[in-house]
């Protein structure tokens, strides 16, 4: 960037800013909440609590986003619109469940059989939206999206009927075995499935920068027409990536049961919109793949931060997710129009 | 299944349903024509459910509640043009943004301001009620179906003829349809293509938020959390099939709120409620792969 476009640049991001804090500030005057108090109580609610247990929560959420943010932008950065995170994701945490509840054997064998089982489900989910594309013309926006919702009831209706634990009383299954559960680091109260996604992170990282495959998925997002024109197997590469996109998007899934709930509860991946959030810190940073673990982290401190305020002033937490909205409009219209530019044209080919 | 398909009180039931997915539609199909990709229509939607019942509410007249749904779907709208049309925002990541944004704005109105989470009735939300047509109910089947609706279907009845003409006629639908189609050549007549897609970007918010009224102050009188549920997107889908023209419209919106009438209907008959709850989506689904097929074998 040139030097002399740097301070008009700058202005523009202060005044961005300045934005999205004045409608923050105008929030809090709607609901009359001291400002000072709701302040700390935001970074309390995100970074602090006894023994750091809030900043453990937020890294706890930040694990599910920044997994489901990886999902995205794997599909994204190859002009794939899949915005079905949220299925493949229901998919893949219903999947390593019942697997964990209902295959007998040594513990560590299931729980990676359970894992394992969770990623193909998911990469399924997101293969049917990628099939219904290419061989039958439905625009994987609308088919990806439309496909969360048959998969949300069919969870709904399994930990409902056949696989509910009925004496718990909530429509939720059986805990998964004692011994599968993913143990937390000592002294915190944080599970290891960070770790996982840590790893997801660095695969995608260097698979985005360094390997063929990833350039060429970059290739035909950046431009559809050339990666046809030059010989590219365009629908291999689309299956492939979408595949990838959903196995990830499953993983986060086996991750919220095995480290955090420890059973399917219905509803527990769709109502703190972990996919929705995931798809927009991709947005944020304009799919850069080393920027996305942190543009996760950052969602994710928004969200507790809020529940924070909540508890210290009583604003109401809706207010974290009013702000994630606010925020991708002021900053993602700035930073993902050119980026986003291949796949628009290819949407308009399949629409 | 015939017996309740066949069912007066069903038939009466459809219009409920098809009202706001036509709504939405209608105002998503302007969008179209005008070259806008707006696949916001459900947090357009969901926001004027909510403006609905606290207009209802605070003004004391389900027209009040109907103009608050009106206005803030608009706002919803202004909202989309500002960052879409002037600041050059994605259209999709605008839609996603505005999706969440009325998410998180109704809850936390929701809360805010009548201090209660998940859902607010009250006796005070006053509701469009029934409208009965002499004549009309006396017809057999027909009658249970066409009379007896609220205000708000005849009003959608009207705007598919009217949006018909107006697209085909009128001095704005005609520069709508340029905007989407040669926007280059509007330019060159001296209109700015923007300046049109801002208005069908208004026009859209406020057919949405009257989608949303169907919802919180026709069909009952409260608003629930989300209670746009998906239709937004079930709108979406119906504009993409008809590439917006108001006719081929009305029949895909009567037959997706159809299924969703009868998956309401369903419920009392053994069925699990998931898979009542699913038939809207599936049926959306299943008729939009048939169609695409349809189309990609016809392309080749």
């Amino acid at each position: 960037m040139p030097p002399a476009n740097m301070r008009g640049e700058l202005t523009s991001w202060v005044i961005t800013l300045a934005w999205i804090f004045a409608i923050l500030f105008g929030l809090m005057l709607l609901v009359g909440a001291p400002f000072a108090t709701a302040l700390q109580g935001f970074v309390e609610g995100a970074f602090g609590g006894r023994r750091f247990g809030f900043l453990m929560a937020t890294l706890s959420r930040a694990t599910l986003i920044v997994g489901m943010a990886l999902s995205a932008m794997l599909s994204f950065r190859a002009g794939l619109f899949n915005i079905g995170g949220e299925g493949q994701l229901v998919a893949g945490g219903l999947v390593s469940a019942l697997v964990a509840i209902m295959l007998p054997g040594p513990p560590l064998l299931v729980l990676s059989a359970a894992i394992a089982a969770g990623m193909i489900a998911g990469a399924a989910w997101a293969l049917l939206a990628g099939v219904l594309q290419l061989y039958v013309g439905v625009p994987l926006l609308v088919g990806s999206l439309l496909l969360n919702f048959p998969i949300r009831y069919i969870a709904s209706y399994l930990v409902a009927h056949p696989f509910r634990d009925v004496q718990s009383g909530m429509v939720q299954s059986h805990l998964v075995p004692n011994a599968m559960w993913l143990p937390n680091f000592p002294g915190v109260r944080l599970d290891i499935g960070i770790l996982f996604i840590l790893a997801a992170s660095i695969f995608a990282i260097v698979y985005s920068h360094t390997t063929l495959h990833g350039y060429r998925a970059r290739l035909n997002g950046l431009s559809p027409d050339f990666a046809r024109a030059v010989g590219l197997p365009v629908g291999r590469l689309t299956l492939q990536t979408l595949a990838m996109s959903g196995a990830i998007a499953g993983l986060v899934g086996a991750i919220a049961v095995f480290g955090i709930h420890h059973r399917y509860i219905d509803g527990m991946l769709v109502q703190p919109l972990y996919a929705w959030t995931g798809i927009i810190a991709v947005l944020l940073v304009g799919m850069i793949p080393w920027l996305v673990p942190s543009s996760g982290f950052f969602f994710a401190a928004v969200q507790t931060g809020a529940a924070g305020m909540e508890r210290a002033a009583g604003v109401p937490k809706e207010i974290g997710l009013i702000m994630q909205a606010v925020i991708i409009l002021f900053v993602a219209s700035r930073v993902s129009g050119a980026l986003l530019g291949g796949s628009r044209g290819q949407r308009d080919g399949d629409a | 299944m015939l017996e309740i398909i066949l069912d007066p009180s069903f038939l009466a039931s459809i219009p409920r349903f098809v009202t706001p997915i036509l709504l939405a539609a209608l105002g998503g199909a302007i969008c179209e024509r005008a070259g806008v990709f707006n696949i916001g229509l459900e947090g357009m939607m969901l926001t004027g459910a909510f403006f609905a019942v606290l207009g209802s509410y605070f003004g004391g007249s389900v027209y009040v509640g109907a103009l608050a749904a009106v206005l803030s779907g608009m706002a919803m709208g202004a909202i989309f043009a500002e960052f879409n049309l002037r600041r050059g925002g994605d259209p999709i990541v605008v839609s996603i943004a505005v999706n969440l944004l009325a998410a998180g704005l109704t809850t936390f109105l929701l809360r805010a301001i009548f201090d209660v989470a998940g859902a607010f009735r009250d006796p005070a939300i006053g509701g469009f009620g029934p409208i009965d047509i002499p004549g009309l109910a006396a017809l057999p089947a027909i009658g249970q179906l066409l009379s007896g609706q609220s205000l708000l279907f005849y009003v959608s009845l009207v705007l598919v003829l009217a949006l018909h003409v107006f697209f085909a006629r009128h001095r704005l639908g005609l520069r709508i349809r340029a905007a989407g189609e040669n926007p280059a050549g509007l330019t060159a007549g001296g209109v700015s293509p923007n300046r049109v897609r801002l208005a069908a970007l208004l026009m859209c918010g406020a057919l949405c938020g009257l989608a949303g009224a169907q919802l919180s102050i026709a069909n009952v009188n409260l608003f629930v959390e989300n209670m746009s549920a998906g239709r937004g997107w079930i709108a979406v889908v119906a504009v993409l099939l008809t590439r917006g023209r108001p006719l081929p419209l009305f029949f895909i919106a009567s037959l997706f709120g159809a299924v969703d009438s009868l998956s309401f209907r369903v419920q009392g008959f053994g069925l699990p409620q998931q898979f009542t709850d699913m038939m809207p989506y599936l049926a959306t689904l299943v008729v939009l792969t048939v169609l695409s097929w349809i189309r990609l074998q016809r392309a080749r």
